[in-house]
């Protein structure tokens, strides 16, 4: 709920709009409990036959009631969506700011990247869905507070005994019966969820091994086990019926007890000659109309876990540290040609994760061809991010080596970092959007003749040049219209494109078959001749010219 | 989607025995609904109209408190069956819905993912179509009637009105629906796109940050959600009008049912009980039909769940044959596939491509091509997986021809040892693992299996996690290999079997393979040099198109 309570504050520009909304609403509602009571005035004043005059004003209120409700309630829904779009635009913008400097982390505990597909499309889904706490959630309960609030003092006023039950049966509606209905929900999935994670783990075992088990015949005997678990779940779950619904009625009995308290007290009130007979349909109808009203926040209520257990993750992702500190003082970049001197070098990801470098001294000249050799697991790729400064080392420093001396670049910004070290990964990520796009990303302010000298220089230009929209072309996402190859080809013209000093490789042929690979391979280093290139490979058999090779294993370098 | 579907009915029993006690329900609080008005209407009227004390008002004051005490168990009844009845309804889809996908196999209308989130997470969203739609949609036709019902023999103007006014809402509602449809859908994709270009953005982030471009993104995002919003609230306008003309409908109403009550109680052509009768029945006709289209989101989710259901439980499942005399493949066996050829969906022409080759035993064929040929697709047909869409597989043995497709699969596969390319091992044992292959098998025969597949050092009880985690994956595959040892089936398929081991490893795999195929038919996918030095015959699988955009790559 703490997290909830720190998200919403993130919706900064629909506050205006909300409020107007809870106002709409408020009047809306005000409407359709207006019209309740006034009818029973009417009526009730009506049965002493007065002259249809006294009457007029009563007329042309129930009549007006009943044509502003749902004008009201038409610019409470838009409002309410304008300021739902808004705080949606908040949302995404604070997810963004906030990645930007958190990427790219990693989970210490499984090495997994929020990059991974369906943990980072369940945040997103989790960030566009916050917007509901507002609109469904914070909007009807600001408007029935204030109508409760509303209808309590009128109703206090005709019979403070009655008003007095009014305000407590609302309280049970808004707040107990979910509260009740909530701490059920709760206590049921406590006592069901080691089954559902033991069926869960069946049912992916199962799904994922279902050829190899039909291959050798045993389908049948699996599904029967996953029976099994399902029949304990399912009666489980269903023991817990019994106290679903105390909830709901909860709320029932608090609309009921409302309207009979209205009689009981507006009679006696009636008695006692401190209420004029004609109110006291009124003092039992508008508990009713309000808790009609109120019934709708079961509802808004409802939503509330799930709403707070996605906030609860969003939070988490918010609350990661920054990838990395950037320096105080900022040191300038060193002059030209550049080399890079790693030297006693430890990192790791996360603070309580283990080491994955342990003391790494490579020298890089500037010009010259490194291979950095491993099998996977062995710290390659960290040291890659560590000399594009997406991570800070914990122990040792990477240099950037100039002609006129060298800077710790951990002294500088990690933008001015990042334009002298270019980087090009096995999974380079592709825009969904067209081939062009993908290329100026490295290079906003690139000319066309720019984009066709980096297209040739990665072998796509026969290619591009042959398709019907040439540039234009939609590559799908994550590149999917692409082959391995040309995602590859693609990523490297935007690194010759980008043009920076120093290119790093990881992995570039990575996933991709062997023709393929060692045709790529070659061109990798002719694109980016007379460059610093380090390559990270475990196939260092496609790079037969280099002029140093490094090969590490187990965060340490092997001595040749 | 139906607000009922009746597929609901047929793959989930438990809902039709459910909609009996739903509909009793809704019955009974019709009946309260009326009985309340009665006798609030009865109440107020002889205190108004007769000047009754409060203490000859107990009879009804009583019977109101009877009839709270009633809507409340309803209501309790209500939410307690709709969960007693989603956790068996689900239990029944899910049950048909994994046995289903597991009898699909390889080639099922959705993924395995999608599967595995539907049966565990993705039903559970029934729990609010059954908690809070279901119950309000049949209220929306009790109800109206009840009233109507009722309103008849107390006012005949009312009713008039209310008659009349009530079909309007659900007639309205599918004209409205049906004139925004195609913006609603406008407005649906657009969101959609506005949702994966976040996505992009966030996924892309580090390469955007890379190439310098990250902090840039804040003010895109922006822009494009602010575009969504402008754009949006312009159907929005339109689209909500529907809502609007409801919404007037049902208070209107009341309010002329109000109004002409009350001009015809002063003329004293009604009295007042009956006219109060009238006031709270009014909006109770509509109510339950203006809170079912409300709560048609909390349904629409766990409507959308179940359909995705049902369109698995509607893939017809792979035919086949029933041939359960098998040709005998140890004496004189052989495999023949004739012009196999297989389509995929969203691709153009066949991979494989018109595939001949003969298999006897005895003999090791590799299957080599480049990626995309349709290698593991030809595997998949040999394991009676899928049938090609040209050619035949024939079966021949102890002197018997029999095209596959004629056998029975469960049959058929009692003759077959399978190791996929990256191979599936189950929590449990290694010994748990390689005895798939066969359960009767006792723990030499097992040690023996693991000893041949180059896992010597390997203890046979040592507990894996799921999928595998533990061990390597050239582990996991030698582990798959010492199934297909333990199988000693007369036709071995292996896809990629010594991919990713060193070559000591390769050599000890490739010995396996060659001592298996003494007395079976091997066929392997392969790439490795060694693999195709030790085949006794090499088939090379082609696609009917070569990838035009590899060619120069």
């Amino acid at each position: 709920m703490s997290a909830l309570r720190r998200v919403i504050r993130l919706g900064r520009s629909g506050r205006g709009k909300l409020a107007l909304a809870v106002l709409l609403g408020t009047l809306a509602a005000s409407a359709a409990i207006g019209l309740s009571g006034t009818a029973a005035w009417l009526i009730s004043r009506a049965s002493q036959h007065p002259p249809v005059l006294h009457l007029m004003v009563a007329i042309v209120a129930v009549r007006t009631f009943g044509l502003a409700r749902g004008l009201l309630r038409y610019g409470e829904r838009l409002t309410g969506h304008d300021a739902s779009f808004r705080i949606l635009g908040d949302l995404r913008v604070a997810t963004v700011e906030r990645l930007e400097r958190v990427v790219p982390t990693r989970s210490a505990t499984d090495g997994r990247t929020l990059s991974t597909g369906d943990l980072l499309a369940r945040f997103v889904a989790d960030v566009d869905g916050l917007q509901d706490v507002w609109v469904r959630v914070l909007l009807p309960y600001a408007s029935s507070a204030l109508v409760g609030l509303a209808t309590v003092t009128l109703v206090m006023f005709l019979s403070p005994a009655a008003g007095i039950a009014l305000a407590l049966s609302l309280v049970a509606a808004a707040v107990l019966a979910p509260w009740v209905s909530a701490r059920a929900a709760r206590g049921a999935g406590a006592r069901t969820a080691p089954l559902r994670a033991d069926y869960q783990s069946q049912v992916l075992d199962l799904l994922a091994g279902s050829t190899e088990l039909a291959v050798y015949g045993a389908i049948e005997s699996r599904l029967a086990d996953i029976d099994h678990l399902d029949q304990a779940m399912t009666s489980a779950e269903a023991r817990t019926a019994t106290s679903a619904g105390v909830g709901a009625a909860i709320a029932t009995a608090a609309a009921g007890a409302a309207t009979w308290a209205g009689l009981w007290f507006g009679a006696g009130a009636v008695d006692s000659r401190t209420l004029a007979a004609v109110s006291l349909a009124v003092v039992v109808l508008v508990p009713l109309a309000v808790h009609e009203h109120f019934a709708a926040l079961t509802t808004a209520a409802h939503q509330l876990p799930a709403l707070a257990s996605s906030a609860g993750r969003v939070e988490e992702i918010f609350q990661l540290p920054d990838a990395i500190n950037e320096p105080d003082h900022l040191v300038d970049a060193p002059a030209g040609p550049f080399g890079l001197r790693i030297s006693g070098l430890h990192a790791r990801w996360g603070d309580d994760g283990p080491d994955v470098l342990r003391g790494i001294d490579i020298e890089i000249p500037a010009g010259s061809c490194t291979l950095l050799v491993g099998p996977s697991g062995s710290g390659k790729s960290t040291l890659a991010a560590v000399a594009l400064r997406l991570l800070d080392p914990t122990g040792g420093t990477v240099e950037l080596v100039g002609s006129a001396g060298a800077v710790d670049i951990t002294h500088m910004d990690s933008d001015d970092v990042r334009r002298v070290v270019g980087w090009c990964a096995q999974d380079a990520y592709i825009f969904d959007s067209t081939i062009e796009a993908n290329l100026l990303l490295a290079r906003p302010e690139a000319t066309p003749a720019d984009l066709d000298r980096a297209l040739r220089a990665a072998r796509l230009d026969t290619w591009v040049h042959s398709l019907p929209k040439g540039l234009h072309t939609l590559v799908g996402e994550h590149g999917s219209s692409l082959s391995g190859g040309q995602r590859q080809r693609l990523a490297l013209a935007r690194v010759v494109l980008a043009d920076s000093p120093i290119v790093i490789f990881d992995e570039p042929t990575e996933h991709l078959d062997e023709t393929i690979a060692t045709a790529l391979a070659t061109d990798l280093l002719s694109a980016t001749a007379g460059k610093t290139v380090i390559v990270v490979t475990h196939r260092p058999e496609l790079f037969p010219e280099f002029d140093h090779r490094a090969d590490l294993h187990d965060g340490q370098l092997l001595r040749r | 989607m139906k607000p009922l579907d009746p597929r609901l009915l047929r793959y989930a029993r438990a809902t039709r025995g459910h909609l009996l006690v739903v509909v009793a329900l809704g019955i009974a609080t019709a009946m309260l609904v009326l009985t309340q008005a009665e006798l609030f209407s009865r109440g107020i009227a002889r205190v108004v109209a007769d000047g009754a004390l409060r203490s000859t008002l107990s009879a009804v004051l009583a019977a109101l408190a009877a009839v709270i005490v009633g809507r409340t168990i309803v209501a309790w009844l209500q939410d307690s069956a709709a969960q007693r009845a989603s956790a068996i309804v689900k239990s029944q889809l899910r049950a048909r819905l994994i046995a289903h996908t597991a009898a699909l196999g390889p080639d099922a209308g959705a993924s395995r993912a999608e599967v595995a989130t539907l049966s565990t997470t993705g039903l559970d969203a029934l729990d609010d179509y059954f908690g809070q739609y279901l119950p309000q949609l049949i209220l929306a036709v009790v109800v109206p009637f009840v009233v109507l019902a009722r309103l008849l023999p107390a006012d005949l103007t009312a009713t008039f009105i209310v008659a009349v006014t009530l079909p309007l809402i659900p007639l309205f509602m599918v004209l409205v629906g049906k004139a925004t449809e195609a913006s609603n859908a406008k407005r649906w994709n657009a969101l959609t796109r506005l949702s994966h270009h976040f996505l992009d953005v966030i996924s892309g982030l580090p390469t955007l940050k890379v190439f310098g471009r990250a902090k840039a993104q804040a003010d895109s995002v922006r822009r494009t959600t602010d575009q969504y919003r402008t754009t949006t609230m312009a159907t929005l306008r339109v689209a909500f009008l529907s809502s609007l003309v409801l919404e007037l409908i049902a208070t209107l109403s009341v309010a002329l049912v109000a109004v002409s009550v009350g001009l015809r109680l002063v003329d004293g052509g009604l009295d007042l009980r009956t006219g109060l009768l009238v006031i709270i029945l009014a909006p109770e006709a509509y109510l339950p039909l203006r809170l079912v289209g409300a709560r048609y989101h909390a349904a629409a989710e766990g409507l959308a769940a179940a359909e995705r259901t049902f369109q698995v439980l509607e893939t017809p499942l792979p035919v086949s044959g029933t041939e359960t005399d098998l040709p005998d493949l140890r004496v004189g066996g052989s495999v023949r596939v004739r012009g196999v050829s297989c389509t995929h969906s969203g691709r153009p022409g066949t991979a494989p491509h018109a595939v001949d080759f003969e298999a006897t035993v005895g003999q090791v064929v590799v299957l080599t091509g480049p990626s995309g040929a349709g290698k593991t697709t030809l595997l998949s047909v040999l394991l009676g997986a899928r049938r090609p869409e040209r050619g035949d597989v024939v079966v021949c043995g102890g002197g018997r021809e029999v095209p596959l497709s004629a056998l029975a699969r469960e049959a058929w596969r009692t003759q077959l040892a399978w190791v996929d390319q990256t191979p599936y091992l189950f929590t449990g044992t290694i010994a748990d693992n390689v005895r798939l292959a066969r359960p009767v098998a006792d723990e030499p025969s097992v040690r023996r299996a693991l000893d041949a597949s180059g896992l010597s050092a390997m203890a046979a009880d040592r507990r894996i996690g799921e999928a595998g985690t533990g061990l390597s994956a050239g582990e996991q595959r030698r582990v798959a290999i010492a199934r297909a040892v333990l199988r000693e089936a007369p036709l071995i398929l292996l896809d990629e079997p010594t991919a990713g081991l060193d070559t000591e490893t390769e050599a000890d795999i490739l010995a396996t393979i060659r001592m298996m195929a003494t007395n079976a038919i091997v066929i392997m996918v392969s790439h490795r040099p060694a693999a195709i030095a030790a085949a006794d015959h090499i088939v090379t699988v082609s696609s009917s198109e070569a990838d035009p955009l590899e060619v120069h790559a």
